[in-house]
């Protein structure tokens, strides 16, 4: 009988650590920003970090149920990436969507209602942790299954570039952002996604969020060629980068020009966006797969630790201020929750709504949630 | 001998038997191995049978599925973990359209003896894409077998006929059943053959037919119904393809009602196949129409209350007794 391979993590970190920006590159582009700019991501980044604290808090409450991931570690990644497009670019990510629905501008509340499965919710509580949904803000999507967004994220940049050439009679201007994490890139829909978008020439931006776990399984163990997963870019002619994503100004100053040259170029791109998830994959994962030491070095880079420090030490930032936002943030993310308890849950009525747009049958046709106007269509 | 396990260990142990029995045995899946099955259903797997039988995948349904399925074509025995049923939706292909049709295809030459095996159902509030019954659409494949426990002890025994089977068996478990302790026989052949349903409870005025979790479901009422003086009997079908019709039949020209519970979707269902058999075979014994329990035909919301009024209860069943018995 065979016996088994070593249980031991990986002495390795995984992913491996990309090149850092150093201290004077990191000086020299917060010179570049705008205050302004720069102190909004930090609030973004920190509003997301405290949301996700207490949806913890609340799921571990039973207030939120079903499946939930934790955006925790990964802020610097949507608030980078979506900075680097304009609103009327789409977005579209996997379950794991806390961060970019509030990054791509939801207020927090429908957000939070969302999980409380109250009718206030962006889907009416129909959708949950892992489908949250913007149209308002085009925000097409936290997807359940595993690489089903990559496919949708083709056909985003395909409707975009559709409109403008061909019934505006203009260059295709808009720029599709993909998220999906780096086991996706194990199913057979990603790479019929990146192979298409090649072939179409499709205006959109594979970025994965390589976080160096799928669950319980380390890259390495997962994906031939994890060490270099731009390889899977190459292999359809796709132009691609690899990113620090725990750094939100690297991610700013590498994301803007590519964002730029797809929207050029009308072209495909992949970002290998090196992350990590500082938490468990969902709210039920002890985390035996890697070590607390490899935790210990990550939570060193943390990208909100990383900013502020970095504003600090430019006379950007004080730390008066930093507490200051602390609290603006905490307050918000309080009447985010206290809005969702005041909010009902949905009534039997929604039950058969929006299932079909016709009324038919037992179905009631379709209605716009709070949030879009709540408008009857 | 037997004693009280947990539904998930039984699971485990028809596993761990069989593949000691068998060496063309495997188990394929994601986080099967190293992390002990994402709901712990192989503990301990790794460890005794080592990683070439005991082999974690990337999140590559589509691919494994196939994989198994060619591995089951070259004679070996295959068991392929879907973490989720609502996953094998991304290999729709392989596991449709190659493995129930292979020995057709081929003229008799290559069977398929494969087990697909995973959660089904409702788990609890995780929203339209996670929560599918797949029973009714995947059952409606020729070439396939379907088995589907709602004890430990069904559990086990139905496992273990699927692994010796020579055709693919679709084997439908319920995380909400997982942690369900029963008396479970510690008997290496415990083998309980597909086509052979279960009487959990006998009762005189109505039939209660369901597969499944909803089986608990069916209990719950009929316990409740007694109080009323509604008499049930439940049948238990065990395997939905092949399905024990004798049973059935037998108990319904016995009460002359029947009501047939099932969590998937109303249209073209196990509940409309059940309903539509019962009606040709035992039409003269019938007092009223079959009456069916579905889920709601919608997709599965997110929020607990509609999730509640969406899926089959024991309130609903009750309801559907006193319908098919005159009794409202
Ligand atoms: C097709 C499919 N298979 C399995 C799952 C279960 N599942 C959910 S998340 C996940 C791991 C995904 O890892 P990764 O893509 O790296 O994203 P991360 O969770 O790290 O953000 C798995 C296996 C699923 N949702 N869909
Ligand atoms: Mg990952």
């Amino acid at each position: 009988m065979q016996q088994s391979g070593s249980m031991q993590p990986e002495a390795e970190p995984t992913p491996p650590q990309v090149q850092q920006a150093g201290r004077d590159e990191t000086s020299a582009l917060l010179a570049s920003l705008p205050m302004d700019t720069v102190n909004h991501w930090l609030r973004e980044m920190m509003l997301i970090r405290e949301f996700e604290v207490r949806t913890m808090q609340a799921y571990q409450d039973k207030k939120i149920g079903g499946f939930c991931h934790i955006y925790i570690g990964q802020e610097a990644v949507a608030v980078g990436t979506i900075a680097a497009i304009t609103p009327e670019d789409p977005v579209v990510t996997a379950y794991r969507d806390h961060g970019h629905a509030l990054a791509r501008g939801m207020d927090p509340k429908y957000c939070m209602a969302e999980m409380y499965g109250r009718i206030g919710g962006c889907a009416k509580g129909k959708g949950g942790s892992m489908h949250m949904f913007d149209k308002a803000n085009n925000f097409f999507g936290g997807h359940g299954i595993v690489g089903a967004q990559c496919p949708l994220g083709a056909g985003l940049a395909f409707a975009t570039k559709y409109r403008d050439e061909v019934i505006n009679k203009e260059r295709s201007k808009h720029v599709t952002l993909c998220f999906l994490g780096d086991g996706a890139l194990n199913q057979g829909a990603v790479h019929e996604a990146k192979n298409l978008a090649g072939l179409l020439d499709l205006p959109v931006i594979y970025i994965v969020e390589n976080n160096g776990y799928s669950m319980g399984t380390a890259i390495s163990r997962g994906t031939t060629v994890g060490h270099e997963i731009t390889r899977k870019a190459d292999a359809y002619g796709i132009e691609s980068a690899v990113i620090d994503g725990l750094d939100v100004l690297s991610v700013y100053r590498d994301m803007k020009p590519l964002v730029e040259h797809c929207r050029q170029t009308s072209r495909p791109a992949f970002v290998d966006m090196r992350t990590y998830r500082f938490k468990g994959h969902s709210m039920s994962d002890p985390r035996k797969y890697r070590t607390k030491d490899e935790e210990a070095q990550y939570e060193l880079l943390d990208p909100i630790a990383r900013l502020s420090k970095a504003m600090i030490n430019n006379q950007m930032l004080t730390d008066e201020r930093f507490k200051q936002i602390g609290k603006e943030v905490r307050q918000e993310v309080r009447e985010a929750i206290k809005w969702s308890v005041a909010s009902k849950p949905p009534g039997k009525d929604e039950l058969y709504k929006d299932v079909y747009v016709e009324k038919w049958g037992p179905y009631t046709g379709t209605s716009l949630p709070e949030m879009l106007g709540g408008d009857e269509s | 001998m037997s004693r009280v396990i947990e539904f998930r260990d039984a699971l485990c142990e028809a596993m761990t038997e069989e593949m000691v029995r068998d060496e063309r045995v495997f188990l394929m899946g994601e986080e099967v191995a190293e992390y002990d099955g994402a709901y712990k259903v192989s503990r301990g797997m790794l460890e005794q049978f080592g990683s070439r039988r005991v082999i974690d995948t990337p999140i590559s349904e589509s691919g494994f599925s196939g994989l198994g399925i060619g591995a089951a074509m070259h004679g070996l025995r295959p068991i392929i973990e879907f973490m989720s049923w609502s996953f094998s939706l991304v290999a729709a292909d392989p596991i449709l359209n190659n493995a129930p049709k292979m020995l057709y295809m081929s003229g008799g030459q290559f069977g398929c003896p494969i087990v697909f095996r995973g959660n089904d159902g409702a788990g609890g509030q995780l929203g339209s894409t996670h929560s599918w019954c797949v029973e009714s659409l995947y059952a409606n494949v020729p070439g396939l077998k379907m088995a589907i426990p709602a004890f430990p002890s069904d559990a086990k025994g139905l496992l273990k006929t699927a692994i010796r089977d020579d055709d693919p068996v679709f084997f439908l478990e319920s995380e909400r059943l997982l942690a369900l302790k029963g008396e479970v026989d510690e008997d290496p052949e415990l083998l309980i053959p597909f086509g052979t349903a279960n009487i959990p409870r006998e009762g005189t005025d109505c039939t209660l037919v369901s597969f499944g979790r909803p089986v608990h479901f069916c209990l719950e009422a009929a316990e409740e119904l007694a109080g009323q003086n509604i008499s049930c009997e439940v049948i238990d079908g065990r395997s939905i393809r092949p399905l024990d019709v004798p049973t059935i039949t037998r108990s319904v020209r016995k009460t002359n009602a029947c009501v047939v519970v099932d969590q998937s979707w109303p249209f073209a269902s196990i509940a409309s196949e059940v309903a539509a058999t019962v009606s040709e075979q035992c039409f003269d014994d019938l007092d009223h129409p079959v009456v069916r329990v579905n889920s709601d035909d919608v997709p599965a919301p997110y929020a607990f209350d509609l999730e509640q009024e969406m899926l089959p209860n024991a309130r609903k069943i009750c309801q559907a007794v006193r319908t098919a018995t005159y009794s409202s």
